[in-house]
C-alpha cells in the first residue's frame, strides 16, 4: 500500500512504485480532472501542484509523491472562484476544454510566486502548457486579469 | 451510472434522458450556469412530474427548468452556447439561465443533407438555425397560449420576457406555470409560426458567455478518456509497426505476467492488452511480442511517395474543372510560372488521445466516448459485431479536440473498441497513448501540386491551371464515399483551388488519386487547407511577375466581389498595409472563402536566418450573421494557431511505411511563447450563414509565406517552412 495526501485527503492505493502519479490519480483515486496528454512531460495537460510547485503527474512516479502535499484542479477551489478560474470563465477561454485543468494550474502555480508577471514572465510560465485549440491570446489575458483578481479586483 | 442501473448495455435504447447534462440555470432559482448537474441524468425519474416537451430540442419544466437538447459535438466551436441561444431568442429565455443535454442517437438530430448525426464541416449553425429557431417560437407561442387560455385574455396581448409571460393588466408568471396546459395543447404547423425580425433579437449577434466554462475550469467537465464506470477494465492495443501490416504471432505470457493485466486478445486491428487500468495495460504491451507479416506498404517512405506524385505530375489527370482554354492561354502566354507545391501529411493531433469506452453483452453494445459521427459509428460498430444497429448506443461525452479526427473514416476507434470489448462482458475503455494517436494514420494527405500560371498585358492573370496529386479524403469515409462521384473525383481534393473568388479566365484542374496504405482523412478545413495555401501563394506569386502590390491585385481581382473586397480592405486596413512597419518586419496577405464564409488576414512576420517569427496577425471575416460574435473571435484565433502550428513545423513523415513522428517532442506544435497577437474584425454583412469552425486556419499559412518571401526574397513551396528554411 502507498499512502498518498491528495487535497487535503489521504488515500492508500495499491499500485507499484513506479506508477506515474498521474494514472494513480485518475484510475485508482479516480480524480479526472488532470489529464493525460502525452506521458512524456511535453504537453503540461497533467500539471498538478506538489509542495505548491507545479509538476508533471505524468513523469512523477508515485514513490516520489509519498509524504507531499499534492493538489489537483479538484482541490484548487471548492467552487472554481479561484482567481484563475474566475479570469477564465470571465474571459471565455477554454474551448475544448481538455487542456485547461493543466493550464489553470499552472497559472495558479505562476501567481503564488509571481503576483504580477510580465508578458515574458507568462510566456515563459505557461510554454509548457499545449492547447491545441490555440486559447493562448485568452490565456495571455486571463493570466493577467487573474492577477488583478488576486490583489482584489472585482469579478466582472 | 446509468448502465450499471439499468442492468446493462443499451437495456433502454434510444432513452432521452441517459446523457450528459451540462450547465444549469434554474430561472427563478439564480443557480449559476455552468454548473455541472450530474455526469448523467437516468431514466424518468429526473424529469420534473409536469413538463413540456414539444419537441425533441427542447422541454420546460413546472421547475422553470429549460433543457436544450444538443445533437451536435462540442469539441471546443462552442456549440453548447450557439445553438442553444438560437433556441433561447425565439423562446425568450436569457439563454444564461438554459441547461444543455448531449442528445443520443436520435433521427431528429440527422443532418439536414444525410441520414446521420454528424458534426463537421463548420456547418451546425448553418444547418440548424432555421430549425432552432422555429421549435423556440413554437415552445413560446404553446406556451403564451395556455397563459392567454388560463387568464382569459387575448393571446396577442401577452408578452414574453425573460421565461416570463406578462398580461397587459399586470400579471405574470413563469414558463413553469404553463406548462401542463401547454403540453394539452396541439403543436401548432410550423410554417403558422412567426418568427422575430433581425432587428428584434435580443441575444443573437451578441456575445454571450460559455456555458460549459465553470465544469471545464475545474475539472469536472467529463471527455471520453474520464469515463469510468463500474467493473470497467481499460486496454491499449498493439497495432502495427507499419500502415497495413498484420500479425503473424504473439506471445502473451510476459504481458500476461505483469501485474493488473487480465487479458491479451487479437483484434482486427493488432493486439488488445487488457488491464484492471491503463498503466498496467501499457506495462503489459511494453512485455507483449508480437511478430508482425509485411504489408503492401512496407517500403513507403515520404521519398517515394514524392517521386510517384511527381511522375504523375506530369501527366493528364481526371479533369475536375476546364472554364475557357487555360492550355491554350498558357501557350501563347509570354510572362507565366510553373510552379510545384508540396503539402505534407498532418496529423490532427487532438489534445485528447483517441478513445471509446464499449459494453458488449446480449447482442447489444452501448459505447461513451467523444465522437464527431454517432450514426456511423453505431452503423459500423453494429456491422462489426453483427449486431443490428438500433442494439448499438451511443454516449457522447466532451470532445478533447476533433478537427475531423474524430469523425473517422471507417469509426476506427469506435470499431476497434467493440472487438476489444466482444466476448469481455464488461466495459473497456480503450486508450490510445500519445504516440499510438500520431502513428495511428488518418491524415491530412501528402499532395504535391503544379501549378502553371500566366498573366496578360496588364498584369492580371489569364490563365490557371491546377494539378493535384494526392490521396482523397473522401474515399476513406463511410459517408463520404457515397459523396463520390463515379468518376472518381472527390469534390473536397480541389475545393477552394479552381472554384476561387479571384477571377481569372480560363482555368483548368485536374486530379490525380493515388492509394497508398497510408489512410487520409479530412483535417480542419480540409482540401482549402492545402489550396488555400497554393492559391494564394500563386496569386502573390503572379503579382510579384506584374510588378503589383499583392493587396491591391487581389483587390482588382475581386472587383464586383462588395463582400470579398470589404474584408480584404478590412484586415489590410487594420493592420495598416503600406505603413512603415518596425525594422525587419514585413506583411503577407491572403484571403479565402471557405464553408462558406470569407476571411483575409495579414501576417506581420520577421525573418532572422532559419528562425521565422509572426508577430502580429489581423484577421477579418465575413460569416453573415455573427450569431455569438466572441466565440467567433475565439474561433478565428484557434484557426490561425493551429494552421500556424502546421505551417510553421506540422510534417508527418513516412519510413519503412510507417509514420517517423509520435509525440510531441518529434511533432512540434505552436506553444503560447510564439504565439502572435491576434487581432480579429468581423465584417457586418446580410450574406448568408456562414462557418466559423474551420474558415480561419486556410489563409495563415500564405499570409505567412508571402510575408517571408517580402521579407527574404525566397518563396516557400514546400511545408512546412522549417522543412524550405532547413
Amino acid at each position: 500500500m502507498i499512502s498518498l495526501t491528495v487535497n487535503g485527503e489521504r488515500h492508500d492505493i495499491d499500485a507499484d512504485p513506479e506508477m506515474p502519479l498521474l494514472w494513480a490519480l485518475r484510475d485508482l483515486i479516480k480524480l479526472t480532472g488532470t489529464k493525460y496528454g502525452c506521458g512524456i512531460a511535453q504537453c503540461g495537460a497533467c500539471t498538478i501542484h506538489i509542495n505548491g510547485q507545479p509538476a508533471r503527474a505524468c513523469v512523477t512516479p508515485v514513490s516520489a509523491a509519498v509524504g507531499t502535499e499534492i493538489r489537483t484542479i479538484e482541490g484548487l477551489s471548492p467552487d472554481a472562484t479561484h482567481p484563475v478560474q474566475q479570469a477564465w470563465i470571465e474571459l471565455d477561454v477554454v474551448q475544448c476544454g481538455y487542456c485547461q485543468s493543466g493550464q489553470v494550474m499552472a497559472a495558479a502555480a505562476l501567481l503564488e510566486q509571481n503576483p504580477s508577471p510580465t508578458d515574458a514572465d507568462i510566456d515563459a510560465a505557461m510554454n509548457g502548457n499545449i492547447c491545441r485549440c490555440g486559447t493562448y491570446p485568452r490565456i495571455r489575458a486571463a493570466v493577467k486579469r487573474a492577477a488583478e483578481l488576486k490583489r482584489g479586483g472585482q469579478p466582472a | 451510472m446509468s448502465a450499471a442501473e439499468t442492468g446493462g448495455p443499451g437495456s433502454k435504447p434510444n432513452s432521452g434522458r441517459r446523457h450528459f447534462l451540462i450547465g444549469i440555470g434554474v430561472i427563478a432559482g439564480g443557480v449559476a450556469a455552468g454548473q455541472l448537474l450530474r455526469p448523467y441524468l437516468v431514466g424518468g425519474s429526473e424529469a420534473a412530474p409536469k413538463e413540456f416537451k414539444p419537441h425533441a430540442f427542447v422541454r420546460i419544466g413546472a421547475d422553470d427548468r429549460v433543457t436544450v437538447i444538443i445533437g451536435k459535438s462540442e469539441m471546443g466551436q462552442g456549440v453548447y452556447i450557439g445553438l442553444p441561444m438560437i433556441l433561447a431568442e425565439e423562446l425568450d429565455v436569457n439563454p444564461q439561465r438554459l441547461a444543455v443535454e448531449i442528445a443520443g442517437i436520435d433521427p431528429a438530430f440527422n443532418h439536414p443533407f444525410m441520414p446521420a448525426q454528424f458534426t463537421g464541416g463548420s456547418m451546425s449553425v448553418m444547418t440548424t438555425y432555421e430549425a432552432l429557431r422555429r421549435v423556440g417560437a413554437t415552445a413560446r407561442r404553446m406556451i403564451v397560449q395556455a397563459a392567454a387560455t388560463e387568464w382569459g385574455v387575448p393571446a396577442a396581448e401577452l408578452r414574453t420576457e425573460d421565461g416570463v409571460v406578462f398580461a397587459p393588466d399586470g400579471r405574470s408568471a413563469t414558463y413553469g406555470k404553463f406548462v401542463e396546459a401547454a403540453s394539452a395543447l396541439p403543436v401548432p404547423a410550423k410554417e403558422s409560426v412567426a418568427l422575430k425580425n433581425r432587428a428584434d433579437f435580443r441575444y443573437i449577434g451578441k456575445p454571450q458567455r460559455r456555458l460549459d466554462s465553470r465544469i471545464k475550469v475545474n475539472g469536472a467537465a467529463q471527455f471520453g478518456i474520464d469515463v469510468d464506470l463500474p467493473n470497467m477494465l481499460v486496454a491499449v492495443v498493439a497495432r502495427p509497426p507499419q500502415f497495413g501490416a498484420t500479425v503473424r504471432s504473439f506471445d502473451a505470457s510476459q504481458a500476461k505476467a505483469v501485474r493488473g493485466v487480465v487479458d491479451v486478445k487479437q483484434v482486427p486491428s493488432g493486439v488488445a492488452v487488457i488491464a484492471e487500468h491503463t498503466w498496467a495495460a501499457i506495462k503489459g504491451r511494453e512485455a507483449l511480442r508480437v511478430e508482425w507479416q509485411d504489408g503492401p506498404g512496407a517500403t513507403l517512405s515520404t521519398e517515394s511517395l514524392r517521386t510517384e506524385r511527381r511522375a504523375l505530375l506530369a501527366r493528364t489527370g481526371l479533369l475536375a474543372k476546364n472554364q475557357g482554354d487555360a492550355i491554350a492561354a498558357l501557350g501563347e502566354a509570354r510572362r507565366k510560372i510553373d510552379v510545384e507545391y508540396e503539402l505534407p501529411y498532418l496529423a490532427h493531433a487532438c489534445m485528447e488521445p483517441l478513445n471509446a469506452v464499449a459494453w458488449v453483452k446480449n447482442e447489444r453494445c452501448e459505447m461513451w466516448m467523444g465522437t464527431q459521427g454517432q450514426s456511423q459509428d453505431a452503423q459500423l460498430v453494429a456491422a462489426a459485431l453483427g449486431i443490428p444497429p438500433a442494439n448499438v448506443q451511443i454516449n457522447t461525452t466532451f470532445l478533447g479536440g476533433g478537427f475531423g479526427r474524430r469523425a473517422s473514416g471507417a469509426s476506427d476507434f469506435a470499431v476497434e473498441a467493440a472487438h476489444v470489448a466482444k466476448g469481455l462482458n464488461r466495459p473497456v475503455k480503450v486508450v490510445w497513448t500519445r504516440e499510438d494517436d500520431t502513428r495511428g494514420g488518418y491524415y491530412r494527405p501528402f499532395g504535391l501540386n503544379r501549378v502553371q500560371a500566366a498573366i496578360g498585358a496588364d498584369g492580371l492573370p489569364i490563365a490557371y491551371f491546377h494539378r493535384n496529386v494526392s490521396k482523397p479524403v473522401l474515399a476513406n469515409t463511410a459517408l463520404g464515399s457515397q459523396m463520390i462521384p463515379k468518376d472518381g473525383l472527390d469534390p473536397s481534393t480541389m475545393e477552394g483551388s479552381v472554384d476561387m473568388p479571384y477571377a481569372i479566365p480560363n482555368l483548368r484542374a485536374e486530379v490525380h488519386n493515388t492509394k497508398e496504405t497510408v489512410p487520409s482523412l479530412w483535417w480542419r478545413s480540409v482540401g482549402h487547407s492545402g489550396n488555400g495555401f497554393v492559391v494564394n501563394s500563386v496569386i502573390d506569386e503572379l503579382a510579384n511577375l506584374a510588378g503589383q502590390d499583392p493587396y491591391r491585385y487581389r483587390r482588382a481581382l475581386l472587383a464586383g466581389k462588395p463582400r470579398h473586397l470589404a474584408v480584404l480592405d478590412k484586415a489590410a486596413g487594420a493592420a495598416s498595409w503600406g505603413k512603415l512597419l518596425p525594422k525587419g518586419h514585413f506583411h503577407g496577405i491572403a484571403l479565402q472563402e471557405s464553408f462558406n464564409s470569407i476571411v483575409a488576414q495579414v501576417a506581420e512576420v520577421s525573418v532572422s536566418g532559419k528562425q521565422v517569427r509572426v508577430h502580429r496577425v489581423t484577421c477579418a471575416i465575413d460569416c453573415g450573421l455573427a450569431v455569438n460574435p466572441d466565440q467567433v473571435v475565439a474561433q478565428m484565433q484557434s484557426g490561425i494557431v493551429y494552421g500556424l502550428s502546421a505551417a510553421l513545423t506540422g510534417e508527418i513523415t513516412i519510413e519503412a511505411g510507417a509514420a517517423v513522428q509520435s509525440n510531441f517532442d518529434t511533432y512540434p506544435v505552436l506553444r503560447l511563447a510564439e504565439t502572435p497577437a491576434i487581432d480579429v474584425h468581423i465584417v457586418d454583412s446580410d450574406g448568408p450563414l456562414g462557418g466559423v469552425g474551420e474558415p480561419g486556419t486556410p489563409p495563415i499559412a500564405p499570409a505567412v509565406c508571402n510575408a517571408i518571401h517580402a521579407a527574404t526574397g525566397q518563396r516557400i513551396r514546400r511545408l512546412p517552412i522549417s522543412a524550405s528554411l532547413a
